[in-house]
């Protein structure tokens, strides 16, 4: 890739693309209270896909920052968090839909509010699935970038407000992967407001990963989801 | 601690219309009417036994694990809950537990996951995701594609207010339950799990047994 790619996605947008392995995406909130939900799967058979219980139960973790990786459901890394200057990545939040978008925003329609109408998350991403010939049933949960959600010992969930604005948090791709983002409410923030952050997202070639590597080296589940992906892709190449 | 409330049944096996046992590692997929009530029973204590539901009607509809915590504001399922779909639709409520908390997030293990979390040589064993496909292979309405994040039934995996997932010593015991209610045309899929790797059940799997008594006061026709 000779010069970066960049989109901005206003609040409610959308986007997905096909993104190829040694990627560096930079996610980065203009403003506070971001959250951008995303799908990952592998880019050229999709029933290989982001798996929160896998990805979290390797990494005795529940919630992303620098170090974790994205696992799919095949033991391999779809992507690296390399940096991470939030701190708190949600897995457990959820898509807002158009029910609980309307009973907790207002009712909002593109005949009144034209193109300022609340955008439901369960839309974005069904619309920017299908486009990749993938439906509903391929729904999964997503990746909160940019929120928290913290859950007591009795289990009760709670959105802690974060600093976002003009932060960042950057992965590396290590398979090529289809990505689809939504810039819609995470489920759990209990403002009545809908979220008003664009998020821009900045793709360019990651550098090459070193023997030191943050992510590699977080814990051996990571060195052998490493292993794994390493060993998918060798199986893949020619001879030269 | 507080969410513990156990909720016992009135109901009794002897009026289940169905009663089966499902030795440790094998499959079970069985479609429930509305009203329908599914008891799955830990035989012997601290199994864990993986299940997804899917709406008969539209079997791409699957169990959503976040939907689902999310609309109770609580990670673990207890009597009340209420399991609904990728779409929102109401599957099952649960109406008695005498566990009284339920994992929703530990998934299924499957043979790549053991090679992350244990080691590679761990590729061979049994595991719950390819009994789950084994058994949707057998209809042809599902696909792999099919597969969500499942509800870990008897299975304790707390999170810390600090974000750690850890993995405790099960909260239930032998014959502790959960009852099932269905509230709409359900399909169940159990993986009686036959995880070795794992010290949750001592590294002896043992067998669940469900129970199933149809709609109160009726028929089993809705």
């Amino acid at each position: 890739m000779t010069s970066p790619f960049s989109i901005t996605l206003q609040p409610g947008g959308k986007w997905s693309a096909r993104i190829g392995k040694g990627k560096s995406i930079t996610l980065t909130a203009a403003g506070d209270g971001a959250n951008l939900s995303a799908l990952l799967y592998d880019a050229f058979h999709p029933s290989e896909r982001y798996n929160m219980p896998d990805s979290l139960k390797a990494q005795h973790t529940a919630f992303y920052t620098a170090g974790h990786v994205l696992m799919s459901d095949q033991g391999r890394v779809l992507a690296s968090v390399t940096e991470d200057t939030v701190g708190w990545h949600d897995p457990l939040g959820g898509y807002t839909n158009r029910v609980g978008t309307d009973s907790k925003y207002g009712s909002t329609s593109y005949q009144q509010e034209r193109n300022a109408w609340h955008r439901s998350g369960e839309e974005n991403l069904v619309v920017e699935l299908y486009r990749h010939n993938l439906t509903p049933r391929d729904l999964s949960t997503p990746v909160n970038f940019f929120s928290k959600v913290i859950c007591e010992l009795d289990g009760s969930m709670r959105y802690i407000p974060q600093e976002t604005a003009g932060r960042s948090v950057a992965l590396r791709t290590e398979m090529d992967v289809l990505m689809v983002f939504s810039n819609t409410p995470n489920p759990l923030n209990p403002s009545k407001d809908y979220p008003e952050s664009a998020v821009t997202i900045c793709v360019a070639d990651a550098a090459p990963v070193l023997e030191d590597d943050l992510c590699v080296n977080h814990c051996g589940e990571n060195r052998r989801a490493f292993e794994n992906t390493w060993n998918a892709y060798a199986l893949m190449r020619g001879a030269n | 601690m507080s969410t513990f409330q156990p909720v016992v049944s009135e109901k009794t096996a002897a009026e289940a219309v169905y009663d089966r046992i499902i030795p440790a590692g094998e499959g079970w997929i069985h479609d429930l009417l509305p009203g329908q009530v599914l008891r799955i029973i830990d035989v012997e204590g601290n199994q864990a036994v993986d299940t997804l539901f899917y709406s008969t009607e539209d079997p791409s509809d699957h169990y959503s694990a976040v939907r689902t915590i999310t609309r109770q504001h609580n990670l673990y399922l207890t009597t009340g809950s209420v399991l609904v779909a990728e779409s929102g639709r109401e599957l099952l409520k649960i109406t008695a537990d005498t566990c009284g908390r339920h994992d929703t997030i530990g998934g299924a293990c499957s043979a790549q996951s053991n090679t992350v979390r244990y080691s590679h040589d761990t590729l061979p064993m049994h595991n719950c995701r390819d009994t789950f496909m084994l058994m949707l292979s057998g209809r042809s309405e599902f696909t792999k594609r099919d597969l969500a994040p499942n509800v870990n039934f008897f299975m304790n995996v707390p999170v810390t207010p600090e974000g750690e997932l850890v993995f405790a010593d099960g909260v239930s015991g032998p014959g502790r339950y959960v009852e099932l209610t269905a509230l709409a045309p359900v399909t169940v899929l159990i993986s009686n799990c036959p995880q070795l790797n794992n010290p949750c059940n001592a590294y002896n799997p043992t067998p669940a047994q469900v129970l199933i008594w149809d709609v109160e006061g009726g028929g089993s026709h809705v």
